[in-house]
């Protein structure tokens, strides 16, 4: 992992006093709100329906087992207890208090993090596939190249005050966890002729205006990785439209101007960039790969099998919830947060306790959060499982559902966030729920569901195999659904079905609509998004509103 | 004819715990929705927002909510309001808890 040098703890230190000298000015007085709000949201403090929410960067979502103690200490003291994982791997405190949200930044920096750029105009939290340095098909670890990212666009004087927020995440593996084709850059290490270089996707991003991200450059070598990345931003800077909110991020500068057109500014822009750069990102780049050095696996398996051929309950945790690591005696172990019932991404202190515990005995001190709002032990020896399971089980973090129907990804919605039009937590909750009584969700087998509570698509429900979107419709929340999005490798925009549904309704619609699956797939190994590939919208149209195709039948 | 006015109440958030306030007839801050003063033309609607925008050493964010008359004081009439009332659903925090 990144070790934080000198030079980053002085950067932070001094940047903490800043901000608490601004808050205190904001208390006495001598700032406005007007004067205050950027300068609060530069350090990731937003003010939100109930109280002020910190968002905190966890930088390509990997911590050690102290910096998630030091997560659940701080949820003790200044917050309720518990915090969020969100879908860009950062972690929220949903109750802070504007006094005490200086001491929570100082206690962040003890253990090497932060909120810088968590939100505003500029370069926000570089995210990375969850399972990188761990993944068996990963061509190169990417967090090496996010580190690098991350400092380069921390606090980029030219880039604090961008037309709109941007998103870059990084991916090493063609499995593309990292939904790279959803951002504004999106990067995808590959090997070509025995060199590292980035493919690099251009004006991808949901919200609004769904888009997925275009090839601006199919190969790009790491030497010039930044200098481009800085002349895309550059580019994006200028060219950007500042007229319209809704029309400021780069995915629309690209449809607007054309990919091609784009690329002509960009390469026209590089070489100066590059010029500037004299090598010591790359001389930067070598020292963060020694951090990133992969840890000392051991061989041997122990009595995993033993136990994974008696233990019915332990064989299902196994079987739904890893991955194949690259050691063969090793898995990718995801610890959902989703127990039946529970609120997606949140976890509470003793929780977060159980998990840095876990990570410091068992896995090489290694954790993960993943868009999906889960949390992984990258390195997770096959012969400690049966204990980790035992102990995850305690604290409510054994449900073996990962990337089934009740792995739902749902944003704060009307439960916290202003910007809000309707509730997503308790329809997750629900549907959730609903599939456990049903005891359907190992029979339905992978399938996504993605949540939003507005337009603004945190809860990426585009690329939701089912995505579900809040809005307010004359004063009452109801629910639209869209089918058969994607957020892999080759990701695809989920098309809308229909006339939405009341706040009431969805759980019935959900299951009316996975039983029409369960009915018309050729057998238990099409998915629900392989049968909605083959069959189209048509039959789950039918399946969701039966009354029109009634209507239509006589 | 006029369009019919729907009656107000002054809202928004502490300054220092973010907690929704409500502007009440004395022209204090109250956490309490039923307390707060309902506003029954636009002109004192105006008057009171400019009032409290302008205490930005108490409260931030303020804004017009629309809202009815209640058996125990103003009623939020949009669900976001009603929501602002009690806290999140998923757990008992905010001004629902110990209620």
């Amino acid at each position: 992992m990144y070790a934080y040098t000198d030079f980053d703890r002085d950067f932070l230190a001094e940047r903490n006093a800043q901000f608490r000298a601004q808050v205190e000015r904001r208390i006495d007085g001598s700032l406005t709100e007007d004067e205050f709000k950027p300068l609060r949201l530069m350090n990731g403090l937003y003010l939100q329906l109930h109280a002020y929410m910190l968002r905190v960067a966890i930088p390509y979502g990997t911590l050690n087992g102290s910096q998630m103690r030091q997560l659940a200490m701080i949820a003790d003291r200044w917050d309720k207890g518990y915090g969020h994982f969100t879908t860009r791997q950062n972690i929220q405190y949903n109750w802070p208090q504007l006094r005490d949200v200086p001491d929570m930044l100082d206690a962040l920096a003890e253990v090497g993090m932060h909120a810088i750029q968590t939100s505003g105009n500029t370069i926000r939290n570089v995210t990375a596939d969850h399972f990188a340095g761990a993944a068996a098909e990963e061509v190169t670890d990417p967090r090496p190249v996010a580190e690098l990212i991350r400092q380069w666009s921390t606090d980029h004087p030219e880039f604090q005050f961008l037309g709109r927020k941007f998103k870059i995440a990084v991916t090493g593996s063609d499995q593309d966890r990292a939904v790279t084709a959803a951002h504004d850059i999106g990067l995808r290490l590959v090997e070509r002729d025995g060199e590292i270089g980035a493919m690099v996707l251009v004006g991808g991003g949901l919200g609004r205006t769904p888009m997925i991200g275009k090839i601006l450059n199919d190969f790009v070598a790491l030497p010039d990785l930044l200098p481009y990345l800085e002349a895309v931003v550059a580019v994006y800077n200028l060219l950007g439209r500042r007229d319209n909110k809704y029309k400021a991020r780069i995915k629309i500068t690209v449809h607007e101007n054309g990919i091609d057109e784009i690329r002509r500014h960009v390469d026209a822009e590089f070489p100066a960039r590059k010029a500037a750069f004299n090598g010591a990102d790359m001389a930067l780049l070598d020292q963060i790969r020694a951090d990133f050095a992969a840890p000392i696996f051991e061989d041997g398996q122990g009595a995993f099998l033993t136990h994974y051929e008696h233990d019915p309950v332990f064989r299902s945790f196994v079987d739904t919830n890893t991955a194949p690591h690259r050691h063969e005696d090793y898995v990718i172990l995801t610890v959902s947060t989703k127990a039946h019932g529970a609120t997606p991404g949140d976890a509470s202190s003793d929780q977060m306790r159980v998990l840095a515990d876990i990570a410091e005995t068992y896995a090489h001190d290694e954790l993960r959060i993943s868009h999906e709002q889960n949390v992984i032990l990258p390195h997770m020896p096959k012969r400690h499982l049966r204990a980790v399971h035992a102990a995850l089980a305690k604290a409510g973090l054994a449900t073996a559902n990962v990337g089934l129907i009740s792995d739902i990804i749902a944003c704060p919605g009307m439960d916290y966030c202003a910007l809000a039009t309707a509730r997503s937590i308790p329809v997750a909750q629900e549907i959730a729920e609903r599939f456990e009584e049903l005891k359907l969700e190992h029979e339905v087998g992978p399938l996504k569901i993605k949540i939003s509570g507005c337009i603004n698509a945190c809860g990426h429900h585009h690329v939701g195999h089912i995505g579900i979107l809040g809005l307010d419709r004359a004063g009452v929340e109801n629910y639209q659904i869209t089918l058969g999005g994607d957020g892999g490798p080759d990701a695809v925009i989920g098309e809308r079905a229909g006339p939405g549904f009341a706040y009431t309704e969805v759980t019935d619609a959900i299951e009316r609509l996975v039983r029409a699956y369960l009915d018309i797939r050729e057998d238990a190994s099409e998915t629900f998004l392989d049968t909605y590939r083959r069959l189209g919208a048509a039959p789950f149209k039918a399946a969701l509103y039966p009354e029109e195709a009634k209507a239509d039948a006589a | 004819m006029p369009r019919q006015f729907t009656p107000k109440v002054v809202t928004a958030n502490a300054l220092l715990e973010g907690d929704v306030v409500y502007l009440d007839p004395q022209g204090h801050w109250t956490r309490n929705h039923a307390e707060a003063d309902l506003i029954e033309d636009q002109a004192t609607a105006d008057i009171r927002l400019l009032e409290a925008q302008a205490q930005a050493h108490e409260i931030v964010g303020a804004y017009l909510a629309d809202a009815r008359k209640g058996p125990k004081g103003p009623e939020p009439i949009h669900f976001r309001e009603a929501f602002r009332t009690r806290g999140p659903s998923n757990y008992d925090h905010g001004k629902q808890e110990g209620l």
